[in-house]
């Protein structure tokens, strides 16, 4: 967790990304402490990538303040991005080569020794689990297996600040998990990761502390856990309707627990107790065809700021 | 010390040139043998029987014979070739396809470095292609006398003044449609038209400038004048001046274009 006597790793300060008329980053403050796990929560498009960029040192800092590792990415970008591990959300993998090939190219490309990285692309390909494809072509592995390969390039040079950028975007549920426990060890190593997700589950398994963006702008930060309970009611009891009723409802659905959100397929009610909710409903006479309670995700909490949900 | 960064850029192309190592060999001695044999030898022979016979034409081509008027043109325009195909779909493989460039630039490698080290991989490779063709030039007889070798490093240049323009043109272009224009108006024109095939002095008048001003021509005629020892310092100089400004000039404009591609 953020420790206020350390400075941190990364701090921003009306940080802002033009690309010509269009704002895509919208001066966002915020600070990275090290060995402490921070994400950019929020829907395509929100900022979360240019943000990436401009911390990768790629893509120049249209305004504002931006320290990375206690440098300037104006004019330290080299020696910065040495210190850098990076998971960009398309693999840049060379094809052409093979996946110890990958590695030990990359290697290269922070001047390691020879020795030393032989060694650490044997280390890292355990790491990953790719020992067994360590000869083969890139170009025919799974979508779940160039993202660990990308994973295991990020980590060659040992950086102190590893950056993410959806990292499980597109993968099936057991190679996200597979990724999910490969971050998890580093993070309980001490490497200080940052992430953009659109993912909330993604963001409450990994993230220490998370920023929620939505268009260029953020709209709130904390922990997984504050976030929710500033934002959210402790339980969610969702019910969906026949097809045609929800609309017929009207003032029904007002006064069920403490908010009432209604989405295209269903509706949401915020309440302390969900079942208490739904004892309420069934008085008052509805019939969902659906009904379930759960407790409160940061689904919830993007859609009481932003108004509109994750993934549209 | 420190490795220079455009060297590592380097490595990595040559790790992934020794898979196509051994087609390249077979390709860059097949094409000259081919070209010698059907142009030099087979053509060459025709053009000595044409119209006022072997005296008429020899008198056209500065007193050599065909073979020995073409192979210099030739490794010229191969040179051309070769870097026209390394600077056009490898660099937008780099950029759109596998995207190397972008995960070469999430380390301390920089823009500059990538363009250098590409560069210089290309520069290899004109190395390697220019002296298997000197080679097989030497077994045609085609090049005649000790200081015909000076024609590789002139082809190599004029390769590099080819290589560095159409990177800038590969950096600006959102998809491969351009490079057909750019081989089929480019290229090949510059191929059949810039003094490889016949001398420029049979071009139509008003073609003759146009001629003069393409880099190619440039290349044809240094490798040519080098090759069979006609070569004057005051034509060597005005060549090597063309086609080291064409590579500057180049430099610059793809260093600018990679930059606002990779930069964003």
């Amino acid at each position: 967790m953020a420790d206020p006597s350390t400075p941190p790793l990364i701090r921003a300060r009306a940080l802002t990304k033009l690309f010509g008329a269009f704002t895509a980053v919208d001066a966002i403050d915020f600070d990275v402490a090290p060995g402490e796990s921070f994400g950019f929560l929020g829907p395509n498009g929100a900022g979360k990538t240019s943000t990436m960029r401009m911390i990768a040192c790629v893509s120049p800092v249209s305004g504002g303040e931006l320290s990375v590792l206690g440098m300037d990415p104006r004019t330290d970008g080299p020696r910065i991005r040495a210190r850098l591990g990076v998971v960009p959300q398309q693999d840049t993998l060379d094809q052409e080569l093979t996946v110890s090939e990958n590695l030990a190219i990359y290697g290269r490309y922070f001047d390691l020794p020879r020795r030393v990285i032989r060694q650490r692309v044997a280390e890292l390909l355990d790491f990953v689990q790719l020992s067994e494809r360590a000869r083969d072509q890139v170009e025919p592995l799974s979508g779940g297996m160039k993202r660990r390969l990308t994973i295991a390039r990020s980590l060659i040079n040992e950086p102190d600040l590893l950056l993410l950028d959806e990292p499980t975007t597109g993968l099936d549920p057991q190679a996200r998990h597979l990724l999910w426990d490969r971050l998890y060890r580093l993070k309980q190593k001490g490497v200080t990761l940052v992430l953009t997700t659109h993912y909330m589950d993604e963001a409450e398994q990994l993230c220490d502390r998370l920023v929620v963006m939505d268009k260029a702008k953020i709209v709130a930060q904390g922990s997984p856990r504050q976030l929710i309970e500033q934002h959210s009611s402790r339980e969610v009891l969702e019910m969906r309707f026949p097809v045609g009723v929800q609309e017929t409802l009207g003032g029904l659905l007002e006064g069920l627990g403490d908010r009432v959100e209604r989405l295209p397929d269903r509706v949401l009610v915020y309440a302390a107790d969900g079942d208490a909710a739904a004892t309420a409903a069934h008085e008052r006479g509805l019939r969902p065809e659906m009904s379930l309670v759960r407790r409160s995700s940061l689904e919830d909490v993007f859609l009481r700021l932003t108004g509109h949900s994750l993934v549209d | 010390m420190a490795t220079p960064a455009s060297i590592l850029v380097l490595e990595h192309e040559l790790l992934k040139y020794r898979r196509a190592f051994r087609g390249t060999l077979v390709s860059s001695f097949l094409n000259p043998v081919l070209y010698l044999a059907a142009m030099g030898v087979g053509l060459g022979g025709y053009v000595a029987a044409g119209k006022g016979g072997a005296a008429a034409s020899a008198a056209l081509l500065g007193g050599v014979s065909y073979l020995a008027f073409l192979a210099p043109g030739l490794l010229a325009s191969t040179a051309m070739q070769t870097a026209a195909g390394e600077s056009t779909f490898p660099i937008m493989g780099g950029i759109l396809w596998d995207r190397t460039f972008l995960g070469m630039l999430a380390t301390p490698i920089g823009v500059v470095d990538i363009l250098v080290g590409k560069l210089l991989y290309i520069g290899l490779r004109l190395t390697l292609v220019t002296c298997i063709f000197f080679g097989v030039m030497i077994v045609f007889g085609a090049a005649t006398g000790p200081q015909a070798f000076l024609a590789v490093p002139a082809a190599i240049l004029t390769g590099l003044a080819f290589a560095t323009p159409i990177i800038g043109f590969s950096a600006s272009q959102k998809d491969p449609s351009g490079f057909n224009s750019l081989f089929r108006f480019g290229v090949i024109p510059l191929f059949l038209f810039s003094g490889t095939f016949f001398p420029v002095s049979q071009l139509p008048g008003f073609l003759q400038p146009v001629a003069f001003v393409t880099p190619l021509w440039h290349g044809v005629d240094l490798c040519r004048t080098l090759a069979l020892g006609t070569a004057t310092p005051v034509g060597v100089l005005v060549h090597v001046t063309y086609l080291v400004g064409v590579a500057a000039l180049g430099l610059v404009v793809a260093s600018i274009a990679l930059r606002r591609r990779l930069r964003q």
